[in-house]
Formats: C-alpha cells, structure tokens, sequence
C-alpha cells in the first residue's frame, strides 16, 4: 500500500523504502497486541498511526523501533549497505542502529531524557554515543540544537527537571535529532501538554521535519496532531489496521465504519 | 597527628592485648561458659548460626564470647570458618512435615489437625521485669506435662491448601537442577528463588524484618497472613556415595514460616494463594516472618508484578542483606584514604583559586572599564 | 573443629589460607581476566577472615599466586607501615612463610590499595590491587544486569557524559582517583581508588596488573604491554596533579605527595605517599628543605623505622 509521492522530494538514492514492514504481529499471551500490520515507509514521509487506548498502536511502535520483538513478521531498515531485518541482527547491532539511524521521543519526557544531567549532556550523549571527543563541538552541537528547538542556549547547563513540560518535550526532541537520524518514532509526542504548548511543539515539529526532510512514525489519538503533520495514516483497532490512506483522505472521506465514528466524535483543525 | 595513622606492628599487637582485655571485663567477676552462653543465650546464638550460615551451637556461643556479644562479629567468625570447611555433599531434602514439634500455630485457621502448639514464646508475655533473675540461683518451675500426647501428624497449613488446588504448588525448576551455592559461585542476575532464599536465610535479621514491614506497610502491596509458623527438631539425612541409602546424622532446629497471600491471577495464571517462605536455624521466628515477606515480595517477576518497590528487587535485597559483607564495607571507612583525600583536596584548592582569579580579572575589567 | 581449642591456629590451615580447589578456581578466573584485559570475571570469592572492603580479593589473588619463593610487598596509600599492609603483611607471613620485603624491587608480588609504586614496576612483578568497587559503571546505572550489557556492547557514551558534566560545570573532569581508563581499546575499567597520577603508570607496563573485588565477586587483569588509556576528550586532555613543592624530605618533584599537617594554624608539609621511595632517595642523599626542621626529622624518623621493623 505505497501511495505515489512526487519525484521532486526525493534524493536520488531513495529509491527503496526506509522501513518496510510485513504481517507484523505481537501477542501477549493470548491477547492480541497488534496483528497482520503491512506498510512501506519512504524517506522522508510522515505516518500516523490512530486508534484508541488498547488499539495496538504502542505495542506496534515498540515493535517497529526495535525495543521489543514481533511474534510473528518482518521489519525491513533500509542502511547504506542495504536493507536489513532488524531482529536479525544481534541485540548489539540493534541497539547501534537505535542509537544512530533512527530515534524515539517518548509520551513522558522521563523517558527520554536524563533528568539528572545538564541539557547540553543530554543532547550530547548520542554524539558521545558515537565516539565524538571534543568538546567543543560537542558543546556547540548541543548549544545549536537547543536553538533550533526554541530553548534559551544558554540554559545547556540547567537540568531538564528545571525546565517546563513544554520545553522537556523539546530538549527530547533535540537529544534525538542531534544525531542526524533519518527516521524519528514519535509516541503520543503531545500527550500531558497544555493546548498553547501542544500548538507551539507541533508547529515545530512540522517545520523540523520538513526541513530536515525525515521520515515519521507518529503514534497518537489525537486526529487534530495525525493532521497537521502526517502525510499518510492508518487506523487501528483491535491490534489490526482497518483502513489507510493519505491523511486527508482518510480524515475528510472516511470509509471504515470505526474511522467515521473516529472523525465524528472530534475536532476541525 | 600524623604518627596516630602510622600503624607499627607494635601498636596493632598491642590492641588485640587491649581488646582482650576488655572482651574479659572486670575479672573479679566470674567468667563466662561457652556452655552457659549455649544454654541461656539461645537466641542470641541462633541469630548467630543463622546469620554465620552454620549450625554449630558450640561455636556460635564460642563466637559471641570472643565478640562480646557482636551478634555480626560473632557471625564473621563463625562465617570465616565456615568457608574452610571440606564439603563432602550435600544432605537429603530435610522434612518440615515430619517436624518433632515444639511450637506450631496458623493464624489462618482456628484449629487445625494437630492443633495449635504454643510451645516457648514471648507473645504471650508482659514486657516487665522480672527482677528476681537479678539474683542467681532461681529456678524456674518445671512446665507442666499436657494431659494428652502430641499428634505425630501435622500437616503443613500450605499443604491443607494445596489439596484444594487454592495454594500455588511447590515444584522444583524444570530439570530440577541442584541448587546453586552462592558462597561458593558468584550470583549473576536474574536469580532463582533457591539463590534468593538461600542469601536471606544468612541475611541479616534487622534488615529482613524492615523490608519485610514495609512490604506489609505498602511498599510492595501484599496482603499476608501468617499460615503457619512450626518451630522443632527436624533430623538431617546424607546419603553417603558407597552406602547408597539415607543415615541420620542427627536433629537440628529449625524455625519454619509459611506466610500466604492472596493474588488475584494474571493472564498466565489463575487467581489462587501464594507462599512466601522462610527458614532458620534455631528458635529464630521473626527472622523466619521476614524472610517469608521478602521471598513473596520477591516472586515479583514471576508473577508478573511491578517490582516498584525495594523489597521486590532482587538486586537491591541480595546486595545489601549480608551484614558482614556490609559492615565490612562500611567499616572500610576507617582504613586511611589520604592518597584520594589529597586528590580531592587539591582539586577544590585549585577550582576555588582559579574562581578567585576569574572573579578578580573580571572585577579587573570592569575597573578599567569605569576608568 | 580441631583447632577451635589449639593455640597455634594456623597451623591447621592449608599453605596461604585457601584450600587448593579454591585456589586452582581463582587461578581459572585470573587466567580468563588476562585474555580479556579489562573485563571483569566473576569469581566465587570466599568468606576471609579479614573484613569485607578490606582487601579480601587482593589477599584471594595473592593466596592464589603465592609460592614459597615469592617475595611480597604490601602497601596502603603507597606506605608499606599503615595498619592494613601491615596487618595483610602479618597474614602471608603466618599462613605462607613466605618472604616480606619493603624494597619495591627485591618484591615478586606488590599487594597494593590506592597507589602504584614510583619506582617503575618490571616483568618480575606482579602488581595486585584491592578493589572496592570494580564497575566503572556504578555510579550512573545502579543495576548490575544493565552494567553487564553496557560493557557487553561497549556502549561507554555515559562515562563520557560523565566527564562533559564535569567540565561543563566546573571547568575541568573533577575525578581526581579511580579515574577511568579504556583498556586494550575494548573495556572501559576502574583501575581502583588509585590517584589519577598513577594511571599513565598503567599503560604498557612490564609487569602483569591483577585486580580483585572481594565483596563484589569481580576479578580482573591487565596483561603487560597493554593499552591503558585514561577517558578524556581532544581538547581536555587527561592531565596529572602537580605539586608546587618538592618532598619537603626527599626533595622529590616526581612523585605523588600527601599534606601532612604540622601544627593547628594550617601548617603544612607535603611529602612522598611512596614511604619506600622516599626512603631510597634520603639514603642516597637527597635531602628536602624539611629534614633539618624538628617535625621533618621526626616524620623521616617513623618512615625509617617502619623500614626496619620487617
């Protein structure tokens, strides 16, 4: 279910997709947590993924970014040598992969960031993740990401927990995009904020994925966040994908019956 | 000054003639018997043996004379012999059920076969002194023979349960492999329950018991009810290689605890009781009590539970229960550190003079910027 | 039990305290920390009858390695005449007969806590630290399942976070002993609370580095002519402490100097941790500007002594 993008925004070499996805499943047991899922994600394109609590769209998530393995199915990354299963790989591997190519902004900040370290550690680690040494484009790497995220650079030496939810979200944000990741998981990345923030956080990360041209998996319930920055959307229910499609097509024609009591039920932009 | 951490072989000969001293105390008082520490310490030496991981009444009694009643002292000692010694095998699974019983009481059931057996305790006594044992030579009145004899049958309380189906069984791992021995092999983690019962059972008995009250506080959300504590002689059975059949090597006693709490299942398991366990030497009941608390708090991952709390961590409880690797650690405090000292104290030195310097350049500045 | 009523105990015990199984065991991990410098072996590390944190896995190591015709050495804080060396001094003495020794280079085995001797260390020596706290790692994961898979993978990026925090906050790395170093270009190690001046003492040696944590159950080695480099950024290179003065004794400029303080007022006087090698110097005729005053004779005076008193 690829869906046709124009030419124009691709580099010559994205030709394959970034991440391929096939008949992806895991269970709990007996219960389901996400059954059947089959897309192609293409460099620098945005899905979302909706759907209710309990919809499977965490547990897909999990799965696609490598912190926890599908029972059943494949999940194809697209590296410079080729395309490779990432459960194949060894957990070290993995984790390398995790840490480089792509990244993961989690729902609770807690998650994502240290809390006891400064904010230019924080965004640091990855470079020094990496083998980076000097500190002082380390220093100015971090000092440059707080910028581009809308945090006073000189706070780098505050501590995340003396920073406002908001401005959490966005240190999250510059931890992961410091390493020039070409695809970025995105977990409810809204979720906990008041509205005005909400506005002021999707607003740029529009503009940093745009500019940034990075590929997106955005996970959320929110159809009003699936529609200011997704390009494409697929809806879950009951651990299975029951429709897809580009954003606006799937949000203003909705055909699954589920999908129409989604729209319905919220929101105009 | 600086000759006080000097040592000399002369002054440390010299504290151990000073430690003796002490240890004997005034010596126009009659010395202590090991044996009269055996007999009316009791519970102090089976803290002794139980956290020494030793049952040798003798020497624990030996050890907390030559400690003068260090309960963790007398434990390193009894520890440091302990590690000396050849093992030749290991005994039969010891049989709680057949229990030469002193005391046993459930509080789960108001009667049960074979009774409740009060047997020696404290709990029934008022906290008051009894200022006739300040005077020696009192003895106490023979305790009255029960009309009837014991049952010989006392069933464990789990097992009462068990017959129903409502007490999650007691099987060994798949394969039931021989247990590990973590005085002999390094504990890597996650550990099995015979690792983790096996470090509390020589854990340390004050720690236990405020892990074990704070799960009961709510640090660890189980609701326990004490289902049985047994306390008595149980004999101990080797099955010696060119034998090939069980010998009695003797009694030992032990303390048994079988604390029951509800769970109200998982997607795995159904809703049924579970156990917590623990086991001592000697009369030892609330070091048995905790260690029953903490091992239920610890099936954690097992279950399927949040282990949020510190008693369901198995890191935290293994690492820190064993006292004299603690005090150990702790106590290491006293050897001298100036080499690292003198690292540190050099460095906030040279981080305040260099802050000094600044703070001085910039006042400089700010001077001539005036001017 | 037979010794519990003799008076000479140790005659009961087995040549160096440790049964011979324990020992062949102690020699298979060490055997395996050599071939994997820097990786920390778990050991089934016995119960000693001298404390925890007091160098039970150095005396393991020791016990495990020592013959007859070893000649040992024991230092604390780099003094041979502290009460621990001297009390771990006494224990080899009693329970393996075996030669003692002051004199860094008539020593086989150097048992050491927090310091390596000034006196370059060659192939006849074996250098056995005792280790509090063998995982570098500690202080920032507290779990020991995930410091075993951070090294597992050599994902070391948090110490260097470690090291950015401290400068971004105060300037400089403020660690200033048990400084962490990367071993053979593989793990990251914690050489034990030695002072950072020690560290490029490490790398390369001649003698063969073992290192034993009692409590925590960890041995590991540094084989001779190793890589040992101290973490450090480009342009924060890993720096030594330096002293203004020389030994106020000796006169030595080169080696590493404790404070003594001589009077209530702040008075100080800085002379070698390295009692040996202070020692050596004054008696080849070094002399430093605090041997003529009072305190000064009176602190070469409990050093010489010491250096008698074996």
């Amino acid at each position: 279910m690829t869906i046709a993008q124009p030419a124009s925004s691709f580099d010559a070499d994205d030709t394959a997709p970034l991440l391929r996805a096939t008949d992806v499943s895991r269970f709990y047991g007996d219960r389901v947590g996400c059954a059947g899922v089959t897309f192609d994600l293409w460099p620098g394109e945005v899905l979302g993924v909706v759907g209710e609590s309990g919809s499977g769209k965490s547990t897909l998530l999990r799965c696609l970014a490598g912190l926890d393995p599908p029972t059943g199915g494949r999940i194809v990354f697209e590296v410079p040598a080729g395309p490779v299963d990432i459960y194949s790989l060894s957990e070290q591997d993995r984790r390398r992969l995790m840490r480089t190519a792509w990244g993961i902004v989690h729902q609770n900040p807690r998650d994502g960031l240290r809390m006891d370290i400064t904010a230019g550690g924080n965004v640091g680690e990855r470079l020094m993740d990496r083998g980076d040494r000097h500190y002082g484009r380390i220093r100015a790497a971090a000092s440059d990401w707080l910028g581009r995220v809308e945090i006073d650079p000189a706070r780098i030496d505050d501590r995340p927990r003396d920073f406002s939810g908001g401005m959490q979200q966005r240190l999250q944000i510059a931890r992961v995009l410091v390493s020039e990741p070409r695809l970025v998981f995105m977990d409810e990345p809204t979720g906990g904020l008041d509205v005005s923030v909400q506005a002021k956080l999707l607003d740029l990360l529009r503009v940093l994925v745009r500019d940034l041209g990075l590929a997106a998996v955005i996970v959320t319930h929110d159809l009003a966040v699936a529609r200011l920055l997704t390009d494409r959307l697929m809806v879950m229910k009951d651990g299975a994908v029951i429709e897809s499609g580009l954003t606006d097509q799937v949000l203003d024609d909705p055909q699954a019956a589920y999908t129409q009591l989604l729209t319905s039920a919220v929101l105009t932009v | 000054m600086y000759v006080a951490v000097k040592g000399g072989e002369a002054a440390i000969l010299a504290t151990h003639d000073l430690l003796a001293e002490r240890r004997r105390g005034d010596p126009a008082i009659p010395e202590l018997s090991v044996a009269q520490i055996r007999e009316q310490m009791g519970l102090a030496v089976a803290r002794v043996m139980n956290e020494g991981s030793l049952f040798d009444p003798d020497l624990a009694s030996l050890a907390l004379k030559q400690a003068q009643g260090d309960a963790i002292e007398a434990a390193f000692l009894l520890r440091a012999f302990r590690t000396t010694l050849p093992r030749f095998g290991a005994s039969v699974p010891l049989d709680t059920a057949a229990m030469h019983i002193e005391r046993r009481i459930s509080a789960t059931y108001k009667d049960l076969p074979g009774g409740q057996i009060l047997g020696p305790t404290y709990d029934y006594t008022h906290r008051l002194f009894d200022f006739a044992l300040m005077a020696n030579g009192s003895r106490p009145k023979p305790a009255a023979e029960a009309a009837t004899r014991l049952d010989t049958h006392m069933p464990r309380v789990p097992d009462i349960l068990g017959t129903e189906g409502l007490m999650e069984p007691e099987v060994p791992p798949p394969g039931d492999p021989k247990p590990a021995d973590l005085t002999r092999e390094p504990v890597a983690f996650p550990v099995d329950r015979d690792l983790r019962l096996q470090s509390m059972a020589r854990g340390d008995e004050g720690f236990l018991l405020g892990l074990g009250y704070s799960v009961q506080r709510g640090f660890g959300g189980n609701h326990p009810f004490a289902g049985e504590i047994r306390m008595g002689a149980v004999a101990v059975e080797f099955v010696p290689e060119e034998l090939g059949f069980a010998v009695d090597l003797g009694d030992i006693t032990l303390t048994e605890c079988q604390m029951i709490n509800q769970f109200g299942g998982s997607k795995d398991i159904d809703p049924q009781f579970t156990r917590g366990y623990g086991l001592a030497f000697g009369h030892a009941e609330r070091k048995a009590m905790s260690m029953a608390l903490v091992d239920r708090a610890l099936k954690a991952r097992e279950l399927g539970e949040a282990a949020t709390y510190p008693a369901q961590q198995e890191e935290f409880v293994l690492y820190h229960s064993d006292n004299v690797e603690a005090a150990g650690f702790v106590e290491h405090l006293k050897l001298p550190h100036y080499v690292d000292f003198q690292g540190e104290l050099e460095l906030i030195r040279k981080i305040k003079a260099e802050r000094v310097a600044t703070a001085a350049a910039a006042a400089g500045t700010h001077k001539e910027a005036v001017e | 039990m037979s010794f519990a009523g003799s008076t000479s105990s140790e005659v009961d015990y087995n040549y160096a305290y440790l049964d011979e199984q324990t020992k062949r065991m102690i020699r298979r991990a060490l055997l395996k920390a050599i071939a994997i410098p820097g990786y920390q072996v778990p050991f089934g590390s016995r119960e000693m009858p001298l404390a925890r944190g007091w160098g039970t896995g150095g005396i393991q190591i020791t016990a495990a390695i020592i013959g007859p015709t070893d000649t040992l050495k024991v230092i604390d804080q780099g003094a041979d005449d502290t009460t621990n060396a001297v009390s771990i001094r006494r224990f080899f003495e009693r329970t393996a007969q075996v030669a003692t020794t002051e004199v860094t280079s008539d020593a086989t085995i150097i048992q050491t806590r927090h310091r390596i001797p000034e006196e370059p260390l060659t192939a006849r020596h074996i250098l056995v630290y005792q280790v509090p706290q063998p995982e570098p790692l500690r202080k920032l994961e507290p779990s020991e399942r995930e410091t075993r898979n951070m090294h597992a993978w050599a994902e070391y990026g948090l110490m260097h976070v470690r090291l950015y925090e401290s400068i971004a906050r105060f300037g400089q790395v403020t660690t200033t002993y048990d400084y962490p170093v990367h071993v053979n270009g593989r793990h990251v190690m914690a050489p034990s609370p030695i002072p950072k001046f020690d560290n490029p003492k490490m790398h390369n040696a001649d003698a063969l580095q073992l290192f034993g944590a009692g409590r925590e159950k960890r041995i590991y080695a540094i084989p001779p002519h190793t890589t040992v480099k101290s973490l450090d950024f480009d342009d924060h290179p890993f720096t030594v402490q330096t002293w203004d003065k020389p030994c106020g004794l000796c006169g030595a400029t080169d080696s590493y100097l404790d404070e003594v303080i001589i009077d209530d007022a702040g008075g100080n006087l800085f002379v070698c941790s390295d009692s040996h090698h202070c020692e050596t110097r004054r008696a080849s005729g070094h002399r430093g500007t605090m041997l003529g005053e009072a305190v000064g004779a009176k602190l070469a005076g409990d050093t010489a002594q010491g250096g008698r008193s074996t």
